[in-house]
């Protein structure tokens, strides 16, 4: 059979043509008919009370259709917006949940906040109307500043919410890290600030929403990574829509990194007024509104000891982190630096007694949630720099001190003393690979003739672990999240032989339409020209979790696994009877059932017509049709592990940061299709090294303004930043899941940080400078610490 | 007040009455219908919205429509011959994975173009990097998309194109 992909293949993108011709379609290229336009008016200020709304003269403006305040929602009943995972706090307390209405009633938290929505017929005309609303603020004090948001004397994002402190939490058992530090040989501290990132998928949030007054049905069309979410959350707890009566649509994404799981004010908004007004209405966030209110990512202040024996082995870890919820809880904020964090402290080494406090905080800046790696990424960020930093200390090679505390591969399952099961790795073969591929053997040649021209050379080494694959439901379900973390898959053979899969996953960008295809066609030997992946519409496909956490693959993947043992199932009875033979007798190889010891056989396809045209069919036994559904569960997380080795130079007299080399190898289990994981660690380093050295959300602490509100402030990795990476692979196959997979998204942002400023610190130690500076590590900064007395 | 524009889009007469604010973009995104031309940023920062104006790259948010009255105008849609035949720069990123998401690409695909007949169609890494200046990915982190640029340049060279 032709086309026929497997897995491991390097197949080239299906979906590649629609977006290389201009064909793609994302949710602005919608023409609906008679569509209106919305705008919302921001709050220009941190905080502020909003002593009157005056929308007269927008209300009169040209094409205007309906101007909408806060009174309006509040009027209607519209629910404010939820955060859908309940963290309890040191005492069993649930967190502080303020209330977070989509338009603004009485006051305002963060710069961007909602305070009107306008639809006009032209998004000009909209935008022009919001202008004539009349807004009469009092301008009140704002704190913006993490490390003295929990200070007595702060000013208060939420009256009901005393100190700003939404919850004080720990993991792990305190006792034995304070005994483990009463006999520690050496103990090394470490304070370090994770920036607070802007996630930039490039295409821009957008909603378009329509009402169909025939059926009373509402549609959204929305830039969702996890419509299905959306769809429930909007009718359960937002607008009260039954969930039958909104269909969520997530066509074409132009990439997410997280910020798009959340289910926002906007699209909210959307939906609540499209039925309001009777018309469909479109909003596409342009540039400016997407630094102001797309959640933003990381943003912890951390200090952090960890104690070791005289061999170097660590035997206490000790963290005190704040994190930065920003002005309300966005959709999953609590859990980033709790459970997708804490529990990943104790990287790969098997440091027995581990505690971590967090205490989150509440600032008058923009809403924080998960961005690509999503707590992950500070964990190992923490995690690398203190091993680096405590090698240094100690006189051992990082690499050395790295593999002397590795968990050994005998030892999995591996329970760690913060909350997780490890299922599988081999830590030291990766480092091994990883040395090789930089030369690091080679490294100090390389530094000294650096150092004959006058530059710093580093290098810098970041193991990391990550837990993905999202997740068991029942674990996710105990620590508090508010939705099960399974996958569906559907298989709708059609009379003619070729297969939809339908899935509940999402793509925006990780090219599902051609690995899931491969799936399916390595497993039932369908060509892939006739399998068509189905995604991202709630009406087609079956109820799912959608796209984030890396797990797409791991328990999406499963899901499409199981669906296809049923077909095989099914078609074995067909086959059986076609070719009148026992159905312990099949066995199903290479698309065709085959009576096994002879050559009788029947292909897949004319199972599936039998199945649809069953005139010669078992039909005492089996069903008519051939569709079959599954919903994966998994029993684990899946643990992906590897090393980077980052190189820089840094020139002393400009501060600039050259990076010279950039190794990865990873353990992502098997892999479907290299060229896609490729590209997956090229994206998620780039972003790591972008939050390395270039990029800081920055606000000003008096005002509360955000700084960084555009391209020409917020400095995001372009071509001439960045080097060519080189990628490694060595593989311990997932033990738990049906492809033996471990997801790959997020590994390149998680350990990026650490590798890049490891290297940064390696060069600065020759002028003593490696403990003065943070990220992003601009050349002003690193001029700074180089020239600082 | 509208404005009446005309201007050749992708070797085809267009035209049509705009408001004197209409961007290049929005007059081909919303009275022509070729969405494949994306708007990403509002400082001229992005490149998603590249397209060819008499023979040169230009960024379409950054030009009125009325501006371009009279030109010639290619769009990412007017560049492969046939559905089946893609223009060999649409290709080397199809064989090169350079792209994840596409809603950079049409720009990332304009740009790469302009910038390989800019350089007479002998391109390095080096250049590729410094050349797409202009242009923003947040998928690939460029590695693949500098690879396809530089294999792209010489296949556009065997093409004759
Ligand atoms: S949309 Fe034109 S440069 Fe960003
Ligand atoms: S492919 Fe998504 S922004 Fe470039």
């Amino acid at each position: 059979m032709s086309n026929v992909s497997k897995i491991g293949d390097r197949v080239h993108r299906k979906e590649d043509r629609r977006f290389l011709t201009g064909t793609g379609r994302y949710v602005d290229d919608l023409q609906l008919s008679r569509c209106t336009h919305a705008h919302f008016l921001r709050s220009p200020h941190a905080h502020a009370r909003i002593k009157g709304i005056d929308t007269s003269k927008a209300a009169a403006s040209a094409g205007v259709v309906a101007v909408f305040t806060g009174k309006d929602t509040a009027d209607a009943k519209v629910g404010g917006l939820i955060c859908g995972w309940v963290v309890k706090d040191k005492h069993g307390v649930p967190h502080k949940a303020p209330g977070h209405p989509a338009i603004a009633l009485d006051t305002v938290r963060h710069v961007g906040d909602t305070v009107a929505m306008v639809i006009a017929d032209t998004a000009a005309n909209a935008r022009d109307a919001a202008d004539k609303i009349e807004v009469d603020y009092e301008v009140l004090p704002a704190i913006v500043d993490l490390t003295k948001a929990l200070s007595a004397g702060a000013p208060q994002v939420h009256s009901d919410v005393p100190g700003n402190l939404c919850y004080d939490w720990e993991l792990g058992d305190k006792a034995a890290v304070d005994a483990a530090f009463a006999k520690a040989a050496h103990v090394t501290k470490i304070d370090v600030v994770n920036n607070r990132l802007i996630p930039n998928a490039m295409e821009p949030r957008a909603a378009a929403a329509e009402y169909d007054r025939g059926t009373g049905n509402y549609t959204l069309h929305t830039t969702s990574q996890n419509p299905h979410v959306t769809r429930l959350v909007l009718s359960a707890f937002v607008l009260g829509i039954p969930e039958h009566k909104l269909r969520v649509i997530a066509p074409d994404v132009g990439g997410g990194f997280g910020s798009k799981i959340f289910i926002y004010a906007e699209e909210t908004l959307c939906v609540w007024a499209a039925g309001k007004v009777g018309r469909s209405i479109k909003w596409t966030a342009d540039r400016s509104e997407s630094f102001m209110t797309d959640a933003h990512g990381r943003d912890h202040v951390t200090h952090a000891e960890i104690a070791m024996d005289k061999d170097g082995k660590f035997t206490g870890f000790r963290i005190d982190t704040i994190a930065n919820m920003g002005a309300y809880l966005s959709t999953f904020a609590t859990a980033v630096p709790t459970y997708l964090y804490g529990t990943l402290l104790a990287g790969q080494y098997t440091t027995p007694a581990i505690h971590v406090n967090v205490r989150a905080a509440f600032t008058h800046t923009t809403p924080v949630d998960a961005y690509r790696g999503a707590g992950r990424p500070e964990a190992t960020y923490l995690v690398e720099s203190i091993v680096s930093k405590a090698a240094r200390e100690i006189g051992v090679d990082p690499a050395e001190l790295r593999k002397r505390n590795f968990i050994a591969p005998t030892a999995f399952p591996y329970q760690t003393p913060v909350a997780l099961t490890y299922d599988s790795g081999n830590y030291v073969p990766i480092i091994d690979e990883a040395m090789k591929l930089s030369d690091y053997a080679g490294f100090g040649a390389r530094q000294s003739a650096a150092k004959a021209k006058g530059k710093l050379r580093g290098i810098g080494i970041s193991s990391y672990i990550e837990a993905c694959g999202l997740a068991p439901s029942a674990v996710v379900g105990s620590l508090g999240a508010g939705v099960g973390q399974w996958e569906s898959a559907q298989l709708r053979f059609n009379p003619t032989g070729n297969v939809q899969v339908l899935t509940g996953s999402h793509s925006h960008g990780q090219g599902h339409e051609t690995t899931f295809a491969q799936i399916v066609s390595d497993k039932l030997g369908v060509p892939m020209d006739q399998i068509e992946v189905v995604h991202g519409d709630t009406s087609q496909v079956p109820f799912g979790m959608g796209t984030y956490g890396s797990r797409s693959l791991a328990v999406g993947g499963s899901a499409i696994m199981k669906a296809a043992d049923k077909i095989i199932a099914k078609g074995k009875k067909i086959a059986a009877h076609l070719m009148e033979a026992a159905e312990a007798d099949i066995v199903f190889e290479n698309g065709t059932f085959k009576v096994s010891g002879t050559d009788k056989n029947v292909p897949l396809a004319q199972a599936v017509f039998a199945a649809y045209v069953p005139h010669n069919y078992p039909i005492d036994k089996v069903e008519p049709g051939m569709d079959e559904n599954a919903f994966y569960d998994p029993s684990n997380f899946t643990y992906p592990s590897g090393t980077q080795i980052c190189e820089v130079e840094i020139d002393p007299d400009t501060g600039v940061v050259e990076i010279v080399h950039f190794v990865a190898v990873d353990d992502f289990g098997n892999i479907v299709n290299p060229m896609v994981v490729e590209g997956q660690v090229h994206g998620g380093i780039a972003q790591g090294v972008g939050q390395a050295l270039m990029e800081a959300a920055a606000y000003d602490n008096a005002t509360g303004q955000l700084l960084s509100g555009s391209y020409m402030d917020y400095t995001m990795p372009r071509a001439d930043d960045l080097p060519s990476f080189t990628l490694g692979y060595k593989t311990t196959p997932c033990p738990h899941n049906p492809l033996g997979v471990k997801g790959c998204g997020e590994a390149g942002a998680i350990a990026a940080p650490a590798a890049v400023m490891n290297a940064v610190r390696d060069a600065l130690a020759q002028v003593g400078a490696q403990d003065r500076i943070e990220m992003p590590a601009t050349p002003q900064r690193v001029w700074a610490a180089i020239n600082a007395r | 007040m509208t404005i009446s524009v005309s201007m050749t889009v992708n070797g085809k007469a267009a035209s049509g009455n705009v408001e004197a604010r209409t961007l290049l973009v929005q007059f081909l995104r919303e009275h022509m219908g070729l969405t494949g031309t994306h708007v990403g940023c509002d400082t001229s920062q992005c490149g998603a919205c590249v397209v060819d104006v008499d023979g040169a790259s230009a960024k379409s948010c950054t030009i009125l429509a009325v501006q371009a009255e009279g030109a010639k105008v290619t769009t990412i849609e007017g560049l492969a011959e046939s559905a089946e035949k893609l223009h060999p720069m649409q290709e080397a990123f199809r064989e090169h994975h350079g792209l994840q998401c596409g809603f950079c690409t049409p720009g990332m695909v304009m740009s790469a173009i302009d910038l390989v007949k800019r350089n007479n169609y002998q391109v390095t890494e080096d250049i590729v990097r410094h050349g797409l200046e202009g242009n923003i990915c947040r998928c690939t982190g460029y590695h693949n998309i500098v690879k396809a640029i530089v294999a792209g340049a010489a296949s556009m060279k065997a093409a004759g194109v």
